[in-house]
């Protein structure tokens, strides 16, 4: 496997690899969106509540 | 991989690898079967409404998302094992799997990542029953169907179909941690109206199916029988569709198109029956198949606009 080099990629495989990387990141930011506002969303009113 | 193979026997001289760099985004979406997702969102969402339970609508909201997210996931890997044959039908020839978008390791893993994300997530969203029952339907579908029942039985999407009618159930599971008469009728609905609905469409496609060796019901019991099973559903149908109706839960604008839906279901299937032969053939049965989704989307949509929109009016007493 030492032999083996990555060809370069085409622009247009680099295009959708860019893309595809900015999907996921679009996925993840929404997974941690999601956890945040659900968690919120669970707490209720109450979440503002508390001794200061 | 045989770009990778040739590199590897090329000799002392470091040679260039063509790994597949792999498809576009909506390759990737098209994998999930965005039509189904909608449909499935939209019948789940029924399935809400009906329950007449308050449910915080963020938590509703995101409950909705991951019941989409894991029929596309059902969806994702019904389409990674069925590869061989999409590529033989002209239908699914050009689905990323089969016209070489996407690797099939690739759909593989996204399907297994969003299965086990939508249950997971649909659990801590609304409760474990919902999710539980998220992840029945896609094991039902992706493996009960796609892998054994569908290759094996003409009875495949009779009983296939129990996972597209599963959502409405999902759906009450939701809001009230319980299943009841409500989303067991939505799903005695679906479930009855799914085989006369791809039996029109496997009427006109039969050849295709034949050649990628789908026991689809005209390919085996002959299309003859399948006209007359068509109508059977449609005549077992039309009772089921008014159910909710003499539940209490449909109304009179629900009865009205229930109705009116169900006579035009009976209507469509006997213009199959009647027509056998070349073009009129293919119209009457792509009429039926037409008719077929805009009676379930007509159903649910006047169950929708009782339940949300206030125009629920009771016909029993």
């Amino acid at each position: 496997m030492t032999g083996l080099r990555p060809r370069p990629l085409t622009p247009e495989e680099a295009q959708r690899r860019r893309k595809r990387s900015l999907a996921i990141a679009a996925v993840l930011f929404t997974l941690v969106a999601i956890f945040y506002v659900l968690t919120i969303a669970k707490l209720g009113p109450q979440v503002l509540n508390r001794a200061l | 991989m045989t770009s990778l193979s040739n590199s590897l026997s090329a000799g002392a001289e470091p040679q260039p690898t063509t790994l597949a760099v792999g498809g576009e985004v909506s390759d990737f979406f098209a994998l999930l079967k965005p039509r189904v997702m909608v449909l499935v969102i939209f019948t789940a969402l029924v399935g809400m409404v009906v329950s007449n339970v308050h449910i915080q609508p963020v938590v509703g909201t995101i409950s909705l998302l991951m019941i989409a997210v894991g029929a596309g996931a059902s969806g994702c890997l019904n389409m990674w094992w069925d590869a061989d044959i999409d590529a033989v039908m002209t239908r699914t020839a050009k689905r990323p799997i089969p016209d070489g978008r996407i690797q099939p390791g690739e759909a593989l893993a996204f399907g297994i990542v969003l299965s086990v994300g939508s249950v997971l997530v649909l659990g801590l969203a609304s409760n474990w029953l919902a999710a539980g029952l998220l992840a029945f339907t896609i094991v039902f579908y992706a493996v009960f169907y796609s892998m054994w029942l569908k290759r094996a039985t003409p009875q495949n999407i009779v009983i296939g179909g129990a996972a597209g009618a599963l959502p409405p159930i999902i759906g009450q599971a939701v809001v009230t941690g319980s299943v009841g008469i409500e989303s067991i009728v939505l799903f005695l609905i679906i479930f009855i109206w799914t085989p006369p609905h791809f039996w029109a469409l496997a009427l006109i496609k039969s050849g295709e199916y034949a050649k990628a060796g789908i026991p689809m019901m005209p390919n085996v019991a002959g299309p003859q029988s399948t006209r007359r099973q068509i109508i059977y559903y449609s005549l077992v149908l039309f009772p089921i569709g008014l159910a909710p109706v003499f539940l209490g839960f449909g109304g009179l604008l629900y009865g009205l198109t229930a109705l009116l839906g169900g006579l035009g279901m009976l209507a469509f299937s006997v213009h199959v029956f009647r027509n056998r032969e070349g073009e009129a053939e293919r119209k009457a049965a792509l009429g039926m198949f037409g008719f077929s989704i805009l009676y379930l989307f007509l159903l649910f949509s006047a169950l929708l606009a009782e339940h949300s929109l206030g125009l629920f009016r009771s016909v029993i007493a």
